[in-house]
């Protein structure tokens, strides 16, 4: 079976176990919902304000939230040692990893797509003229996001204090995400909204880099 | 894995003494240049001298995390444990100098600038590193199996390394498009200072060598000790 093919079969299997309970997405929305209402509360955010300090919020929360949503990617193999299963499957044991860096990712850019007309209206900034190119840093961002997290996820959950060491492992990378991700959607924000082509092409390089050194410890990382 | 150990660790002999007194000269060498050859800068008088250390010291941290990089990819590609020692060795004694330039950056700083820590790119970045380098270090104590450490903390470690140009970039563009107190670089260097910033550089860099040598060599007795016990639990 081809790489793509078997990471679209592990893919289905992710997306059909999450959408049978729907419990990640579900907590993880309400979850980044009360990050941004408690975030209210440590400034005044009025519409000038918001538009400087709002992305940097919003930006922490889906870290925040990745960084917890995550964990499961690989811990939910652990209750009946699926993972062993999927390793005697006969595909590129990258496969398994880049399935779930998709699952992942369309998780994460799910849950960012609900909450951003909340975080509109809560923030009092106008997105829908900027969709497009709004969405388009939410995904570049979230690629970086869902990268590192899923090796992450993989190298915590053969940890003790897997809770507290996601975390720990995941933000310090993703520093470099965070301010680019900030940064560009403050310039999309602006009036008159400005994308910056800097930051967009940090955020390619990012993804770019991280996706590579996944694809080379991938195999690795699954091993018994 | 037993006869792996021993072989392992009788074939490092201990630092020698000659290398330990050549760094121990080198290091008096450099504190005497520091202190005393230099001329005392212009404008920032005496407190300018903690330069050549602070200075010297993230050059030699920047090299013990390259170190790191490099056990870290050898470890997967041989599965040698020996390249994981050569890692945690490296990646304790970089933090220990980032360490040392986040200590020495602010007592710098307080007199000159007049205030303790600025967010500046160098100093944000340099503070990230050490984090970075620190969580490499904690995961590692979240580990228990030899191999299972290796493995993961490899993996860890080389992402943590690819990092760091990112983490410069990021911070660098970041903090030029905002307002900063100004950091004077001190125009041209004079050849004395220069001279000095560089003989600091190589007494670090030999204490670097040093530390990580005796770090290796404890982390070898620790896996020969680990293998003794073993074999002991299988024989009782």
């Amino acid at each position: 079976m081809t790489l793509a093919r078997a990471s679209g079969v592990i893919l289905a299997k992710e997306l059909r176990t999450e959408f049978r309970s729907r419990e990640l997405l579900g907590t993880t929305v309400v979850f980044v919902l009360i990050v941004i209402v408690l975030f209210s509360f440590t400034f005044n955010p009025t519409s000038s304000e918001s538009r400087r300090f709002g992305p940097g919020l919003l930006w922490l929360a889906f870290l925040f939230a990745g960084s917890l949503m995550l964990q499961s990617s690989f811990l939910r193999e652990q209750t009946n040692d699926t993972l062993a299963a999927l390793r005697l499957a006969p595909i590129d044991p990258f496969s398994i990893l880049a399935g779930k860096m998709a699952a992942n990712f369309l998780f994460l850019l799910l849950v960012e797509v609900i909450l951003l007309p909340v975080f509109a209206v809560l923030y009092n900034v106008a997105i829908l003229p900027v969709l497009g190119q709004l969405l388009l840093v939410l995904a570049l961002g979230t690629i970086g996001l869902a990268a590192t997290g899923t090796v992450f996820s993989a190298v915590a959950a053969q940890a003790r204090l897997r809770e507290l060491l996601l975390p720990l492992l995941l933000l310090p990378v993703l520093a470099p995400v965070l301010i680019a991700s900030t940064e560009a959607t403050i310039g999309v924000l602006r009036d008159p909204p400005e994308l910056s082509m800097v930051w967009l092409t940090f955020l390619a390089c990012f993804d770019v880099v991280f996706l590579t050194a996944a694809w080379m410890v991938g195999e690795y990382l699954l091993e018994e | 894995m037993g006869t792996e150990a021993q072989s392992e660790t009788s074939s490092r002999a201990v630092i020698s003494a000659p290398s330990v007194l050549a760094v121990f000269l080198l290091l008096a060498a450099a504190s005497y240049g520091a202190l005393i050859w230099a001329p005392t800068e212009n404008t920032m008088g005496l407190v300018q001298r903690i330069f050549y250390f602070h200075v010297s010291s993230a050059w030699t941290g920047f090299v013990s995390f390259i170190l790191v990089f490099v056990g870290s990819v050898a470890y997967l590609r041989t599965r040698a444990l020996k390249w994981d020692w050569l890692s945690v060795a490296s990646a304790e004694v970089g933090v220990a100098f980032f360490t040392i330039v986040l200590v020495t950056g602010p007592i710098w700083a307080k007199p000159v600038w007049g205030i303790w820590w600025t967010w500046d790119a160098r100093l944000t970045s340099s503070f990230l590193l050490w984090v970075l380098f620190v969580s490499y270090l904690v995961l590692r104590t979240l580990v228990d199996e030899p191999e299972r450490r290796a493995l993961v903390s490899a993996v860890f470690g080389i992402f943590a390394a690819l990092d760091i140009p990112l983490v410069y970039f990021s911070i660098w563009w970041f903090r030029t498009q905002h307002p900063q107190p100004v950091i004077g670089d001190g125009g041209s260097l004079d050849a004395r200072m220069g001279w000095v910033l560089l003989l600091c550089w190589a007494a670090t860099l030999g204490v670097m060598t040093v530390l990580i040598r005796l770090r290796y060599r404890l982390e070898a007795l620790r896996a020969e000790v680990d293998a003794y016990r073993m074999e002991a639990s299988r024989n009782a």
